[in-house]
């Protein structure tokens, strides 16, 4: 799709890129990253001639792009930028357009493209089309910078740190965007970040250059496994691993503050209970508090009218595990053994809170992202 | 009373003339020049400042050599404050479309504009309020200089000043003066109209571009 073959460039004395070879498949995400100054944006400018190379070639689906004229060249690539660069004198209609104009499609065609690219990001057409980009804030700026990239649907799209200036909830928000975009339309993306955490969530494969030069290429997983060097090592930082997760221990990751109820008491007691505090099974008790099981909503709805006490009703086939056991032993085991939670109890055997899947989901999300 | 009136008109309806005349040549010119210039930084970094040296060299220096070489006829007026008018239009023409922020520029090349439509669909609508400012300046300065028509008896309000200044008469600099100040505010009026027409409508609220 997307071919360098030994691209230099020099400024002066100095070698902005050194010989550099790689190739970037249909359909991929490919993320540049490295050190400012490294020449990942250069790289990028280069496939949409903005910037040319002093020697090597630039194969664009096999043709040499030095032989295709620079302006039909950025008509059929699409850039975006992180300063957006919507122009402001536009409506977001007419900037949405600007390319489909460029190349001269019929009006009606502009304005097909403008309504189905504002209905995919879900910005209302009767609301947004005539508006200016003064009018909106960034994050929604940055949303038509991408859809006007996209208009002339242009099978590659550059994006050159197009997210570095937003907010991070919205950063957040359009990454997710932009790779959905990507699976659904299936671009080729070369996206430059400095943002490891961004480069590991987008991409198929990381390009990591330095001085110029390529340093590694990986898909996220291998080259967090297997980073090349210190300095990639350094980048990935925090992403690579955290605290032995063989150390922690089940109670770190436990609810707490369960509702109870004792084993004498009485079945409207008990429903009571469940209701007041919308929950359908309640941790049963004795009298010192020690766990006996659980009893649940279904069970007293099926016998419930032929005893008194929730006793006869109490299951205790709930897994049951204590303080300090290992997390990651508990975790098998709830998932093993099919049960919803599991009980986590303290050493004189009383309630100490339960783990459910989604503590389960949460402490492994805090291991991998920190 | 009525004589004088009309007299006061006739010098009004020509001062106007002069002035139309002169800044729509001066800003035809003024702004090709500034777009001409805005290309070729090098050449505009020695040219402006050696326009705004001319610029400095009073305006009656001035005609009086347009004078010499071509003589006391309204052509003499008209290039002499075309000139003139066209400074401050130029310089804000260069100003604006320089001072076009970078994201813009660097948008439109990677949308594949080439330079034509760059500047007819980004540059120059972006750089048009400090055009558009460039062209009030240029209509103001343009009202007062055109006085300077009847020094060499092209007529215009500047008669009355003329023979005010020589007759030492106070009320006859005034009939001058006074339309002289009227025709300036009114044609800035005008600009400001203008301004409202060409500045394109997402530049006026928010102010999100220069």
């Amino acid at each position: 799709m997307l071919r360098f073959d030994h691209v230099s460039l020099t400024y002066g004395s100095q070698q902005i890129l050194n010989n550099i070879s790689f190739e970037i498949q249909e359909g991929q995400f490919a993320v540049f990253i490295g050190p400012s100054g490294c020449g990942k944006t250069t790289t990028l400018k280069m496939v949409n001639r903005l910037i040319q190379p002093d020697s090597g070639h630039i194969y664009l689906n096999g043709q040499d792009i030095a032989g295709v004229d620079r302006y039909e060249l950025r008509r059929h690539t699409g850039y975006v930028i992180q300063q957006i660069g919507l122009f402001p004198n536009m409506t977001v209609a007419q900037n949405i357009c600007v390319v489909p104009k460029l190349l001269k499609w019929p009006k009606e065609q502009c304005d097909q493209i403008v309504r189905d690219l504002l209905d995919m990001v879900e910005l209302p057409y009767d609301q947004y089309a005539h508006k200016y980009p003064g009018e909106m804030s960034g994050g929604q700026q940055q949303r038509i910078g991408i859809l006007r990239a996209l208009a002339a649907s242009p099978p590659v799209v550059l994006m050159d740190e197009p997210f570095s200036a937003l907010d991070p909830m919205t950063r957040r928000s359009l990454q997710l965007e932009v790779k959905t975009l990507q699976q659904k339309l299936n671009k080729t993306i070369i996206f430059v970040t400095h943002d490891m955490e961004e480069a590991l969530d987008l991409a198929d494969v990381i390009i990591f250059m330095n001085q110029g030069e390529i340093v590694q290429i990986a898909p996220p997983e291998e080259m967090l496994e297997n980073p090349a060097t210190d300095q990639i090592r350094e980048f990935l930082g925090r992403h690579q691993s955290g605290p032995d997760p063989a150390g922690l221990t089940v109670d770190q990751f436990m609810r707490t503050g369960i509702i109870t109820v004792k084993e004498n008491r009485g079945i409207n007691e008990c429903v009571s209970r469940m209701q007041h505090h919308n929950v359908d099974t309640l941790l049963v008790v004795d009298e010192q508090r020690r766990y006996q099981g659980t009893v649940s909503i279904a069970d007293i709805r099926l016998t419930g009218h032929v005893v008194k006490t929730i006793a006869p009703l109490v299951r205790c086939t709930t897994p049951a595990v204590h303080i300090g056991d290992n997390a990651k032993e508990c975790f098998e085991q709830l998932i093993s053994s099919g049960f919803p939670y599991l009980v986590v109890l303290k050493e004189d055997e009383t309630v100490a809170g339960i783990v459910t899947k989604t503590s389960m989901a949460s402490a492994m999300a805090e291991q991998l992202w920190g | 009373m009525n004589e004088l009136l009309l007299s006061i008109l006739r010098a009004s309806v020509i001062h106007t003339g002069y002035t139309l005349v002169c800044v729509s040549i001066g800003f035809v010119i003024g702004v090709t020049l500034g777009v001409g210039l805005s290309r070729l930084p090098t050449l505009s970094q020695y040219l402006i400042p050696l326009l705004s040296i001319l610029n400095t060299v009073p305006g009656i220096v001035f005609i009086g050599m347009l004078v010499i070489l071509i003589g006391m006829t309204p052509a003499t007026v008209i290039i002499a404050l075309s000139i003139y008018a066209m400074f401050p239009v130029l310089k804000n023409t260069v100003t604006g479309l320089n001072g076009v922020d970078q994201q813009y520029k660097e948008a439109a090349r990677g949308c594949g504009m080439n330079h034509y439509q760059r500047l007819r669909q980004v540059e120059l609508p972006l750089a048009m309020p400090t055009i558009i400012g460039g062209l009030r300046l240029s209509t103001v300065y343009t009202v007062s200089w055109a006085v300077l028509a009847a020094m060499i008896g092209q007529g215009g309000l500047g008669d009355f000043v003329y023979k005010g200044v020589s007759s030492n008469n106070n009320a006859l600099i005034l009939q001058g003066a006074v339309p002289a100040a009227i025709l300036a505010l009114a044609l800035g009026g005008l600009v400001d109209l203008l301004q409202k027409r060409v500045v394109p409508q997402g530049l006026r609220k928010g102010g999100a571009g220069k």
